[in-house]
């Protein structure tokens, strides 16, 4: 009976975002991105002392053409936030939970050339398998070598902040019942298997979100004879998330995404 | 204080008479691992005494594919020496049960300390035997896609139905190859992957990595960074006793305790987020010192942790009130006091079987000598005992906290300036970049001690053994199960409060 009454304690604490929107979910860190695109004066690399643009990040998430254009990809950033502090007139971070993309190209800053007929193919592809879900979802993680805290960030969606059941979604126990593949980690090669497994036991129409940097691009274990440098080659993805770990918001975005769910104006542009 | 004095025997015979000596002596053993060495392979061991912590080592000669194995003479070392097998490829003689751990391949072995990467491993699934035979008995495999949102491992119930005789544990299946991965990274870099070796204990696992380059280094770190630290590892130790919480909560049941401690979970990582820009505080420590100081002025802070405090408090003693559950905490999965002592259990599973080592106050480091500390310790042994260490951990890290909170306005009223993100060379922070060396530093996680011996040659790292409290304990799974059933496996599980990633690494 205390505990009945302690639940009423705070009144409704969850969020309405995507509905409404989420002062908290406007100001997470997304990945590092980059500022002024395109032409931006940066100095060629051995003068003035200054170390090279793409030395900066220890993740090798930056590059520079010949031209001295910096490309940043997200899929790489660990957010540790060294472009950031060393440059912060060409590196800052992306704000809010719009981080994750339906391409892999997707994800580097700026964009490179893809076509938006191309984009859209995708999305449409993606819109006509996930159509049957409907609004009753079933989520299925696994973890493929992950740190340990991209699953307290998904747990957290079930906290009463977030509560995904508001939006018809359910972790499930058995990938026979899933409908979304959650995989975090760098695709340790122990759970390659158990993880090709478990995504052939789901029915279709199915939905693989890769979640964390780790997930997108290897981070930091990278590609070793331990770990697969990624999950891109061990199943089909459709969402790609970075993040290290990518926040409750971000997750829930990037689902959203996957399903088509997003109402505009949560999309932030819809670019991606 | 002992640190660093580190003495090489002559045989691996001989460095294991020692240690077993200084152990029977009273000392604690604390790690054993291998670095390949041009003179062979290069065991090193911890132990940790009251005069703090001591190092032996010893030379395998190259070539050589066995050594006598320590185990049978100091049972701590069963998982190690496991590791070592796995790593080096080298056979324990002797060990009563010389099966991959950590790593299950075909091809070479990884060797971390050589410097050359190996190849792709192929997984070899081994079956395992199994430990118990009788009528009716047989073996529930669970894993390594278990249902909910967990980490991977696979366990193997070994039941005649409802009792657990047997548990067997598989967590290779998770490796990430990391200590082989700190080879040849600067040691800016390093503490990135220190971070990530077990995310849920990241400011631990920072700490502990930075300790060992500043003992390296003599680097002096400033008050206002060692007070800035305590903040965040409190802070750390507040959300992983939390999740705990949270899980023991959801296992028995009770929704609305863990809708609210969910709550108060998610309460504590915004407010790290609000300090630093991450809800794991990553980013944070550096070697000398840490990044900035909190964005949070401390007056804001003190202000929020005393919200955070009365509200999480209040829910805490409904909890421990509500008999329903902690019925099913008592005498569940039971550590005698013996037994984790002879082990050296860590954190809150030694403390709870009566052990009093905390790192904090035994071997303190930053500003926890400044503070105090009070140890919590409970002789029960059982999930409750080690719940309620939690719960009194999480009553000190406020105090903690408090106390910190309140050096740290002294300190910026009184002279350093509050310049967010102070330069380099600035009140944060002093340079710390050694280009030769080897220390080994530590810190109290909230799964309690980790170790990290870390070398570094011409500037970059050499050998970084990272040894998480998670990897020590987790072997005790194996013997809590006396008259538990199946249904008490969650509550076990969550009461070890561990993670999986430190474990496999």
């Amino acid at each position: 009976m205390m505990w009945a009454f302690r639940g009423l304690r705070n009144g409704v604490l969850t969020t309405r975002w995507p509905a409404r929107p989420d002062g908290y979910a406007a100001s997470t860190r997304g990945p590092a991105t980059v500022l002024a695109p395109a032409s931006q004066p940066s100095p060629p690399p051995s003068q003035n002392g200054q170390a090279s643009l793409a030395g900066l990040c220890p993740a090798g998430a930056i590059s520079q053409d010949g031209q001295g254009a910096v490309a940043l990809d997200q899929g790489r950033c660990i957010q540790c936030g060294r472009c950031v502090a060393a440059r912060p007139d060409l590196f800052g971070w992306q704000e809010g939970p719009g981080s994750a993309a339906l391409s892999r190209t997707g994800l580097v800053v700026p964009p490179v050339a893809e076509t938006p007929e191309r984009l859209a193919g995708v999305r449409a592809d993606l819109r006509a398998r996930t159509r049957a879900l409907r609004r009753s979802v079933h989520l299925r993680h696994v973890d493929a070598g992950s740190d340990g805290t991209e699953e307290w960030e998904m747990l957290a969606l079930l906290n009463p902040v977030y509560d995904i059941h508001r939006l018809g979604m359910f972790f499930t126990a058995s990938p026979r019942h899933a409908d979304v593949l959650l995989v975090t980690g760098a695709g340790a090669r122990g759970m390659i298997e158990p993880l090709r497994t478990t995504y052939d036991g789901m029915p279709h129409p199915k939905v693989v979100i890769a979640v964390g940097t780790d997930a997108v691009g290897g981070g930091l274990p990278g590609s070793s004879y331990a770990a697969a440098g990624g999950i891109g080659g061990i199943v089909p993805v459709d969402v790609w998330l970075p993040g290290s770990p990518p926040s409750p918001f971000s997750i829930l975005y990037a689902v959203l995404l996957g399903l088509g769910r997003l109402p505009a104006q949560a999309e932030g542009g819809g670019t991606r | 204080m002992a640190a660093g004095t580190d003495t090489i025997l002559g045989s691996v015979p001989a460095l294991w008479d020692e240690v077993t000596r200084r152990v029977a002596a009273g000392c604690r053993f604390a790690d054993l691992f291998g670095t390949a060495h041009a003179g062979g392979l290069l065991l090193t061991a911890h132990l940790v005494g009251p005069a703090g912590l001591e190092t032996w080592q010893a030379l395998l000669p190259p070539g050589a594919a066995s050594y006598p194995a320590l185990t049978p003479r100091l049972g701590a070392a069963f998982w190690y020496e496991r590791e070592i097998r796995d790593m080096f490829g080298v056979v324990p003689e002797g060990h009563p049960r010389p099966q991959p751990l950590i790593l299950a391949t075909a091809g070479d072995p990884p060797r971390p300390g050589s410097g050359s990467p190996p190849g792709a491993a192929e997984r070899a699934p081994e079956v395992l035997p199994s430990h118990v035979a009788g009528p009716g008995l047989f073996t529930i495999p669970h894993g390594p896609v278990r249902s909910g949102v967990v980490e991977s491992i696979e366990y193997l119930v070994e039941t005649p139905g409802e009792d657990i005789p047997h548990l067997n544990m598989r967590v290779f299946y998770k490796h990430r190859g990391l200590e082989k991965r700190f080879e040849g990274m600067t040691s800016s870099d390093g503490v990135l992957l220190a971070e990530r070796t077990e995310g849920i204990a990241t400011v631990a696992h920072a700490l502990a990595y930075c300790h060992a380059l500043e003992r390296m280094a003599g680097a002096e770190v400033p008050w206002a960074a060692s007070l800035v630290r305590v903040i965040h590892a409190e802070l750390e130790r507040l959300a992983c006793h939390l999740d705990v919480i949270v899980r023991l909560a959801d296992g028995a049941g009770l929704a609305v305790a863990t809708a609210r401690f969910g709550w108060h979970k998610e309460q504590v990582l915004r407010l790290v987020s609000q300090l630093c820009g991450s809800r794991f505080g990553r980013g944070v420590v550096i070697p000398g010192g840490v990044q900035g100081l909190p964005r949070v002025a401390p007056a804001e802070l003190l202000t929020i942790l005393t919200g955070l405090d009365r509200k999480l408090g209040a829910d805490l003693r409904v909890l421990m009130g509500t008999a329903s559950f902690l019925d099913r905490l008592r005498r569940t999965g039971p550590l005698p006091p013996p037994r984790a002592h002879e082990h050296g259990a860590l954190g809150p599973i030694g403390r709870g079987s009566g052990g009093t080592d905390d790192g904090r106050a035994a071997r303190p480091y930053d500003a926890y000598g400044s503070l105090s500390v009070r140890v919590a310790s409970r002789p029960a042994g059982d999930a409750l005992a080690r719940l309620e260490v939690r719960v009194e951990e999480i009553a000190q890290s406020f105090h903690l906290l408090r106390q910190a909170t309140d050096e740290l306005a002294g300190e910026l009223a009184g002279g350093a300036d509050g310049e967010l993100g102070g330069a380099a060379g600035g009140p944060v922070r002093v340079p710390c970049d050694p280009a030769e060396g080897r220390a080994v530093g530590w810190a109290e996680a909230p799964q309690g001690e980790v170790l990290y011996d870390v070398s570094i040659s011409g500037g970059r790292i050499a050998r970084c053994r990272a040894r998480s409290a998670s990897f020590h304990n987790l072997v005790l799974m194996h013997e809590v199960f006396a008259g538990d059933i199946l249904t008490d496996f969650p509550f076990i599980e969550a009461s070890f409060g561990l993670s999986l990633a430190g474990v496999a690494r």
